[in-house]
């Protein structure tokens, strides 16, 4: 008999502790399908020679990292020193795409020249998806995205909003390491 | 009077701006119709609680162009689909799809439901076998009968 009592006190803590877990969580975060998917192919001119292209069958047999951008995305900003600053390490190569969406009528491949050229540049190269077909295939929805790929040219980790150093040290690192084996 | 004049001007001078912002998508009021039905069951990622078509995000309204696109493609509603979840993954679907991972979401109300049945019948069950219902004896029916008269 009590026990039946205590029941529905067992399933209501229970049911508390989801949604303490749940508030915890980042709704935003949500697991891309591209994880270990091939990297979508692209080829697109390059932020500061619209004439070279660059595309993702170019960097076959290395591990990169595809960060995705915009001189218009406040997140990005944040993340950018610690991008310049984890790029003079040489760990991994960082490319960058800068993009915009098509309601942006700025001069968004100038401003991210002149951004790159005052704040520090931390890609080895940086292309230009002017109507952001490009991060519609990379799922993104949270700029800045970054994708980690490896030598197979498969997305091994996918990060949303800016890397953090914890992120960084503790993800990307590692990662990218043993990938490099 | 002037001034009036510039200011009136200059209002209709934005209206007409709006409008046509506004008319630019209705081009083929079928495919639109099309389109607002499918968003309508799609999830914008930028602004969760909002679907694909309510949306105002810039990325709504680039993937409500690419499906517009598509349709004009000739692309059914389920390969548009197909392609929004290769991307996005399922969370951009509001109602989500049957399969293993989802089994709990879909069926677990419906064992709740089965297993409150059964503790609750269990429970009423004992609860008539505890209660028994004896008429009293002739004997106790006097006891309790001079109890009540004294109180």
């Amino acid at each position: 008999m009590k026990r039946i009592l205590l029941l529905p006190l067992g399933l209501f803590i229970a049911l508390v502790g989801f949604l303490l877990i749940g508030l915890h969580r980042d709704p935003h975060e949500v697991p891309s399908p591209l994880i270990n998917k091939p990297a979508p192919a692209f080829q697109l001119p390059q932020l500061h020679d619209p004439a070279k292209t660059f595309s993702v069958q170019d960097m076959r047999g290395k591990v990169w990292l595809l960060n995705f951008w915009g001189t218009w995305c406040i997140a990005c900003r944040e993340e950018h020193p610690l991008l310049v600053e984890y790029a003079k390490s040489n760990a991994v190569p960082i490319y960058g795409v800068d993009y915009k969406y098509t309601n942006d009528n700025s001069d968004e491949r100038a401003a991210a020249a002149q951004f790159l050229a005052e704040v520090g540049n931390p890609y080895t190269l940086t292309v230009y998806d002017a109507d952001g077909r490009i991060s519609i295939d990379y799922g993104v929805y949270g700029a800045p995205e970054s994708f980690l790929i490896d030598k197979n040219g498969v997305i091994r980790f996918k990060q949303i909003g800016p890397i953090t150093e914890e992120v960084w040290n503790n993800k990307i690192l590692p990662l990218a390491k043993q990938l490099n084996q | 009077m002037k001034r009036i004049a510039l200011l009136i001007s200059l209002v209709i001078c934005f209206a007409t701006v709006a409008l046509a912002k506004e008319a630019k998508p209705a081009e083929d009021p079928q495919i639109e119709q099309r389109m607002r039905a499918l968003t309508e069951q799609l999830r914008c990622l930028v602004c969760q609680n909002e679907t694909l078509a309510d949306s105002r995000a810039d990325l709504a309204e680039d993937l409500r162009k690419e499906i517009r696109e598509q349709m004009k493609a000739g692309k059914s509603d389920r390969e548009i689909i197909a392609f929004l979840t290769q991307r996005y993954g399922d969370f951009v679907l509001y109602k989500p799809p049957v399969k293993s991972t989802t089994y709990l979401l879909w069926f677990g109300p419906f064992v709740l439901l089965f297993a409150g049945t059964g503790v609750l019948y269990r429970y009423l069950k004992r609860r008539r076998e505890l209660i028994d219902d004896k008429p009293l004896t002739a004997d106790e029916r006097k006891r309790a009968e001079e109890i009540l008269r004294n109180a």
